[in-house]
């Protein structure tokens, strides 16, 4: 990049120079159209799929519920209580970038970002309908006439049906699929639903068809901040300049005496979605997509000359290849203590997790002293206290639980009478799936120590009647007395 | 083409250098501009659709799109008393007793009663209506006027010994002994000391007994014989545990000495037709939510 001084017409603003990537073949474009197809797949078929929980619960494999406040992914059930589980998974996508910016440079914004994707589809759609780069440019450069309205309508048609598809998968996350899709066609869904598919389907619209490289260029912050990961070991995109330098046309018959490898043919730039050309190093518009690499090998293929003038290397080997000598094993670039470290602390959350995932209760219970006022002073003098049990009841059955009260003294605890307010017996019976309130009374008789103490500690059990393995829990709280 | 592309930009710099390194003045994509200038546009057919600008005295530019959020507010306030509407019918239609009985009903009326509770009842008997000083504890089992569903519900409707209504719960005033003359502060001391004596309490045994005649002659037309209280009378039961007032010598003496007339006031009275302070679904909603915490008869 050349640089000038600043003159009096410089302008303050530029408009967009148009990219035509033009079509290639080779290893990463294969790459990219599986990763393509397996991840739109999964966008598109993920939220289709049926589990089924019972009939109390929704059978869609991945659903976000937010009326219910309830995440479901196939076995799993999430409560809004359990939110540290996203919030962890939420790390190890953080993690996991930065392990893989590490090791492979801006590996997610060149395979696997939404935009990178999306805009791939929808280039894909323009190079069928609008033919390849040659084609293109001459359309863009040509009038309003028929041909290019045709095409233009046809293109822009068919981007809003992608749009559309878009913005409908995405509302299916969060509601029953196959209801939404009969209440979106009869007009019967809520406005939310036709909201947020307008605006996703806006937004794919304008990012894929139009702005496609300007929001890596100039919206996202993630390439800034990939910076930060990058270092000399990083495996990143490179033009071997002193291989192809000084680069030179090559004649049919002719031997270039001095010439590099590069016969400046302009491959690598033609298909390259950001429009750039990697033989000026590395740029900040990169994304590392590696089509300049399979269109680079293309022509070094024809002209008979060795692979990968431009391929992935990493900086630490540029003196070395340079030299000639023998470069690092790749290996040996990735597994380095920085991405051994990103590695640790994304596997160390990952089993936390499960850890916990595994060990969560299927039962939640807590307990609230009342606290205005602390006691009831009953005529004969017996000292009451309320409290409010929550029992959280995530079997996917109802259960009825015994719930009872102990002190450390056992002959206090016989003292203690207890009462469910507006029920008989000392047994709730709590729905499939559902947050229970139930007020509690405990009695402490005239002259016993728990009437007579300020505080005492005691503690409130919840315990699963019936058959089948045992489920109880408890939680700590105060009796509060007459004493001083 | 006519012309080779050249894929070198030529990019300005600002001429600021800091070793070596140099500040570009790359221009801002245009489309930037223009969602600068979209915005501009944005705001201004916003503040003309909406309401915007502070006027002196008068609130706001209404906005031609006539958005109110307190006309929002009382929608939504509408929309859910017309839900409420059916189990609201309901729960005047239903006999008192038989509230507790319609889970429904139940449901209905913990939460708007309780709301009641906490707008309307909550001062002076505390959010958990634990009571104070001079307004009774609702959560005990020890009731002045009753603790049945219908005394509860009348007792809110009318009121105690409120001047406005005259359906109110006229219920005895404890008189004042020595403001009135009635007793003389030896007679007084020994009734104290009599009712200590009664309720448990340590007490002078030959004040108490001299008590015992002056209570018999002055005290049992409204605390009864055994001055256990009268729910007619609204006189409290002396021999339990639990004093309106406070239940040491001091403070029994100022009750008999200057007397004692707590006032609630009537819900349902309004000085016109359709004033009323609470509504009969609000009346029988909060008398539902005191009878179901724990003391109702």
């Amino acid at each position: 990049m050349s640089s000038t001084e600043p003159t009096d017409d410089a302008p303050l603003y530029a408009a967009r120079e148009p990219v035509f990537p033009k079509r290639i073949s080779g290893k990463f474009r294969s790459l990219k159209w599986i990763l393509m197809a397996l991840m739109l797949g999964i966008y598109y078929v993920l939220p289709l799929i049926r589990y089924n929980r019972g009939p109390a619960l929704p059978d869609q494999a991945v659903l976000l519920d937010l009326a219910n406040r309830r995440f479901f992914f196939f076995g799993l059930e999430i409560w809004p209580h359990e939110f540290y589980f996203v919030a962890g998974l939420l790390i190890m996508a953080g993690l996991g970038l930065f392990l893989f910016t590490s090791a492979l440079g801006r590996v997610w914004c060149g395979y696997a970002c939404p935009q990178t994707v999306w805009t791939d589809l929808y280039i894909l759609v323009e190079r069928w309908v609008e033919g390849d780069r040659n084609n293109r440019i001459r359309l863009h450069r040509q009038p309003w006439n028929a041909e290019k309205i045709r095409k233009r309508l046809t293109k822009w048609g068919l981007w809003l049906l992608i749009g559309l598809a878009t913005g409908g998968a995405w509302v299916f996350y969060f509601t029953d699929a196959p209801t939404l899709v009969h209440d979106l066609f009869t007009g019967e869904a809520s406005p939310v639903a036709y909201t947020t598919i307008a605006v996703a389907t806006a937004t794919t619209f304008a990012f894929g068809g139009f702005a496609r490289e300007q929001m890596c260029i100039y919206a996202c912050p993630w390439p800034r901040i990939q910076a930060a990961m990058m270092d000399e070991d990083t495996i990143t995109i490179a033009y071997r300049e002193w291989r192809g330098e000084p680069r030179g046309k090559l004649h049919k018959g002719q031997v270039a005496e001095g010439q590099g490898d590069c016969i400046d043919c302009m491959a690598c730039f033609n298909v390259c979605p950001m429009g750039i050309d990697i033989r000026n190093g590395q740029q900040l518009e990169c994304i590392t997509c590696g089509l300049c690499i399979d269109a680079c090998n293309e022509i070094m293929d024809k002209i008979g000359k060795p692979r990968g003038l431009v391929g992935y290397m990493a900086l630490k080997d540029e003196a070395n290849e340079r030299a000639g000598n023998k470069v690092t094993n790749i290996w040996k670039h990735v597994l380095r203590p920085r991405t051994l470290l990103y590695f640790t602390l994304w596997g160390g959350i990952g089993v936390a997790l499960v850890v916990a995932l595994v060990m969560r209760s299927p039962l939640d219970f807590n307990v609230t002293p009342n606290r205005d006022p602390l006691y009831v002073l009953q005529p004969d003098g017996t000292i009451r206290n309320i409290y409010t049990m929550r029992i959280r009841n995530k079997h996917g059955e109802t259960v009825e639980y015994r719930i009872s009260a102990t002190t450390e003294d056992a002959a206090e605890t016989q003292a203690l009478k207890l009462t469910l307010e507006g029920q008989e017996g000392d047994t709730v019976t709590v729905p499939a799936d559902q947050l229970y309130n139930q007020r509690l009374y405990l009695d402490a008789g005239p002259g016993s120590k728990l009437a007579g103490t300020n505080r005492t500690d005691i503690r409130i059990w919840v315990e699963q009647v019936g058959e089948g393995e045992p489920v109880q829990d408890s939680a700590n709280t105060v009796f509060n007395g007459k004493g001083k | 083409m006519s012309k080779k592309p050249t894929t070198k930009k030529e990019v300005q710099t600002t001429g600021h250098q800091w070793d070596g390194i140099e500040e570009l003045n790359t221009p801002l994509p245009r489309w930037w501009l223009w969602t600068f200038y979209i915005c501009i546009i944005w705001g201004v057919a916003y503040s003309i659709a909406m309401p915007a600008w502070p006027i002196f005295a008068s609130g706001a530019t209404p906005g031609i799109l006539g958005s109110s959020t307190r006309a929002d507010v009382q929608a939504e306030i509408d929309k859910f008393a017309a839900m409420n509407k059916a189990v609201e019918e309901k729960l005047v239609a239903t006999d008192l007793t038989e509230i507790a009985k319609d889970p429904e009903l139940v449901d209905y009326t913990r939460n708007a009663g309780g709301a009641v509770f906490r707008t309307w009842c909550a001062q002076c008997h505390g959010a958990g209506a634990g009571g104070n000083a001079g307004f009774p504890s609702l959560i005990d089992s020890d009731w002045l006027h009753g603790g049945t569903i219908e005394q509860i519900y009348t007792d809110i409707q009318h009121g105690i010994r409120d001047p406005n209504d005259p359906d109110t719960n006229p219920s005895a005033q404890m008189p004042a002994h020595l403001d009135d003359e009635l007793l003389e502060p030896e007679q007084i001391a020994d009734v104290v000391q009599y009712v200590l004596q009664i309720s448990g309490q340590e007490a002078d045994a030959e004040k108490a007994s001299a008590g015992a005649e002056v209570f018999a002659d002055n005290c049992t037309a409204c605390h009864g014989e055994d001055a256990k209280g009268m729910h007619e009378t609204g006189a409290p039961n002396l021999t339990d545990a639990i004093w309106l007032y406070g239940g040491d010598a001091a403070t029994i003496t100022k009750t008999v000495e200057h007397g004692r007339a707590g006032v609630m006031p009537s819900w349902s009275y309004g000085s016109s037709e359709g004033t009323a302070r609470l509504s009969e679904v609000q009346i029988r909603a909060v008398a539902s939510y005191v009878h179901s915490l724990g003391g109702g008869e």
